[in-house]
């Protein structure tokens, strides 16, 4: 049975893993993920959720605690932002190389100098090469629904791979939503008991984390790489079957009003939401625009992006981080990458928004549909626009 | 069965031990390394019910080349500088399995280890976190007193007067500089219900240590002697000998901290003369007499300092 309520994503994402039944919570205090640990904490002081919070000293050893704890077959759950996420790094790399099915929110954040609290994507985009699986939820019902997914799909054995939720610091986090919570047996029926692979055990030892020497580490590198991208299909199956088991649907790549569209604008993350109101409005006026909510990150979904942006004119990519002295922003120049070499490729547009959370209204998408517009009419790609930048 | 025995009786020692070995031959370690033997006693007494967590070093160099390990208990290396951490994770993880079920029951004794660089420098903060958090585990120093597996650069635990290859001895200069960090008594300070200096030259006392630390719940704190004949520019025939020269000149006194009680193990009756240990030692070879002498004056002091704290509550 689910119940309709108004929860913060915070504490919806904290509820959904106390439906998880998680083993253990590592986790540091870090601004805007703080919500979720403070509430998961409550949840273990209450006895509402039988697991160990551990307090850790600072990110870098809350996902060293979550690689050791995972390594005993104990359902792991941990959260962190921005700085926290940079400092944790090195052991975010070492989690999916050893195959350790960890589940992380990330609030998305920006990072410093200058230090800023605030929402973009630059945390996340400094960790796209970690080999996790990374998927983007855009509201509270998202983001509990793809926590209790990651769950899921981390532990499936074909899969073995610690999962990132990804939602906008703030905008998110700290916004309350009605949101539809399962209770703990619908949770149960999708989610069976987590059965690794391998683990610690002093019945069956293996050693774990071993010296890679030049003849072997080429071919830990190439599994990795194949296993991340062989999971877009349990991935898809997954999210069906939560789909049955819940009756909502997610998809890598999600579309909004795209199939006839000329102007294609794609964004990832809450901005979504906005952009769909200027969608409605501009398709009141008759104009063919459309939206693409690019939900995987990782493994990224070439082909079913490939099919989406397929016949349009022009698209426009949104990026919430730069890639200083690159060409285009991380998204962009995925897409690009994705594209290139096909017989018909759009141009490409790259707008760079809302970054370290200056906020992006709704007269920001106008003005982006307008300079798409122009290109669609003829007009030049040029550099990547930064909207509503003061000069 | 071992506590009961003296030190010093002529006894063969591996006899003592129980048979098997966890941490078996076939490892890449060099000949004479102090933290090979050290790391081979301890686990002989903490037995197959044991799982450890390493960190990146000469240990994980030697024992885990894929396809090959030398552990045959269950073994994790995640990192450098987060042993501590990890050994809370599987201390964790285990507890938890245990309390709901998941796992059977049982007493598993968790091992977190790394040498001086991944304890005193880089590992020091996820260290004192573990200590602080209260994990039942055992964490182990291996101290040979230099980052020794990337080529002998001085730690904060590499002793005065060491010439190494970022402090070497120079003309300007007679190696390092700075007296070596007391991490024993940095893990004291954290209130753990036991901290000793262990030894492998004192096999007696390291089995006492061992079983004793393992009998006890909560953080457990090992400091290890572990002599590196290669970064020591050591005659590894003289391993075992550098290490009871360490216990009679002072150098590394052998004690426990039971409970904030500190007691000394091993004690000899006369400091022999500092010289005596530095002189196999090509890390010293450079010191001049009034260095020695000086370096011996301060020795003596936070010697005498130890044995005046014996018994005390620190």
């Amino acid at each position: 049975m689910e119940k309709r309520i108004g929860l913060e994503t915070s504490i919806a994402v904290a509820e959904a893993v106390g439906l998880c039944d998680a083993d253990v919570v590592a986790a540091y205090p870090i601004t805007p993920q703080t919500h979720i640990v403070e509430h998961l904490s409550e949840l273990v002081a209450d006895g509402k959720l039988e697991a160990a919070f551990v307090p850790v000293e600072s990110e870098h050893s809350a996902m060293s605690v979550c690689c050791g704890t995972a390594a005993t077959g104990a359902r792991t759950f941990t959260a962190t932002s921005s700085q926290g996420l940079a400092l944790m790094h090195e052991i975010v790399f070492i989690a999916s190389a050893m195959r350790l099915p960890i589940v992380m929110t990330v609030a998305n954040r920006a990072l410093s100098a200058p230090i800023s609290i605030w929402n973009d994507h630059s945390d996340i985009m400094a960790e796209r090469d970690v080999g996790w699986v990374q998927i983007f939820a855009e509201n509270a019902q998202e983001a509990l629904d793809l926590t209790i997914w990651a769950f899921r799909l981390a532990e499936d054995r074909r899969v073995s791979l610690p999962v990132m939720v990804n939602f906008d610091g703030f905008i998110l986090t700290h916004t309350i939503e009605p949101v539809l919570m399962p209770d703990r047996e619908m949770v149960q029926a999708f989610l069976p008991p987590f059965q690794p692979l391998q683990r610690l055990d002093v019945d069956n030892p293996i050693t774990m984390g071993p010296v890679g020497i030049p003849d072997i580490y080429p071919e830990t590198r190439y599994a990795h790489q194949q296993v991340l991208a062989a999971a877009y299909g349990p991935i898809t199956e997954t999210l069906e079957e939560f789909a049955r088991h819940f009756g909502r649907s997610y998809y890598p790549v999600e579309t909004y009003r795209a199939d006839d569209a000329e102007i294609l604008l794609v964004t990832m993350g809450a901005l979504g939401q906005t952009a769909m109101e200027v969608v409605d409005a501009r398709r009141r006026r008759g104009e063919k625009v459309g939206l693409v909510r690019l939900r995987l990150w990782r493994p990224f979904p070439f082909a079913a992006l490939a099919r989406v942006l397929d016949g349009a004119r022009v698209v426009g990519v949104i990026d919430r981080a730069v890639s200083v002295g690159g060409p285009v922003g991380p998204v962009a120049s995925e897409i690009k990458a994705a594209g290139y070499g096909a017989s018909r490729q759009p141009p490409i547009m790259n707008f760079i928004v809302g970054l370290g959370g200056r906020d992006v209204p709704t007269d920001d998408f106008e003005l982006m549909f307008d300079r798409l517009g122009q290109v669609a009419a003829g007009g030049r790609v040029g550099e990547p626009v930064f909207v509503g930048l003061r000069e | 069965m071992a506590a009961r025995l003296q030190e010093g009786s002529n006894v063969f020692v591996s006899r003592l031990l129980p048979r098997d070995n966890w941490f078996v031959s076939g490892h890449r370690a060099c000949q004479g390394c102090g933290e090979a033997l050290a790391v081979r006693m301890i686990h002989q007494v903490l037995g197959r019910n044991t799982m450890v967590a390493s960190a990146t070093g000469c240990m994980e160099i030697i024992s885990s080349s894929y396809p090959d390990t030398a552990w045959s208990i269950p073994w994790i290396h995640v990192a450098f500088e987060n042993a501590a951490a990890v050994a809370s994770g599987v201390e964790t993880g285990l507890r938890m399995l245990m309390q709901k079920g998941k796992i059977p029951s049982r007493r598993i004794t968790v091992v977190g280890m790394a040498g001086d660089g991944g304890t005193a420098d880089i590992g020091l903060q996820a260290l004192s976190g573990a200590l602080e958090r209260g994990h039942d585990m055992i964490y182990v120093c291996y101290d040979n007193e230099a980052y020794m597996n990337t080529g002998i650069q001085r730690s904060s635990s590499t002793p005065y007067g060491a010439s190494t290859t970022t402090s070497p001895a120079g003309r300007q200069s007679i190696g390092q500089q700075t007296w070596k960090k007391n991490l024993p008594m940095i893990a004291a300070a954290h209130g753990v219900p036991y901290v000793a200096t262990v030894n492998p030259s004192y096999p007696m006392d390291l089995v006492r240590k061992v079983e004793r630390a393992r009998s006890i719940r909560g953080p457990k704190y090992l400091h290890v002697y572990a002599c590196c004949p290669t970064g020591w520019r050591l005659a590894p025939e003289l391993a075992v000998a550098i290490g009871r020269l360490a216990v009679q000149t002072g150098v590394f006194p052998m004690y426990e901290i039971v409970d904030g009680v500190l007691r000394m193990t091993v004690q000899p009756e006369k400091l022999r003369p500092l010289k005596d240990y530095l002189k196999p030692q090509g890390r010293f070879r450079h010191l001049d007499d009034d260095t020695i002498a000086r370096m011996e004056q301060r020795l003596h002091q936070e010697y005498q300092k130890l044995l005046r704290r014996e018994g005390l509550q620190l």
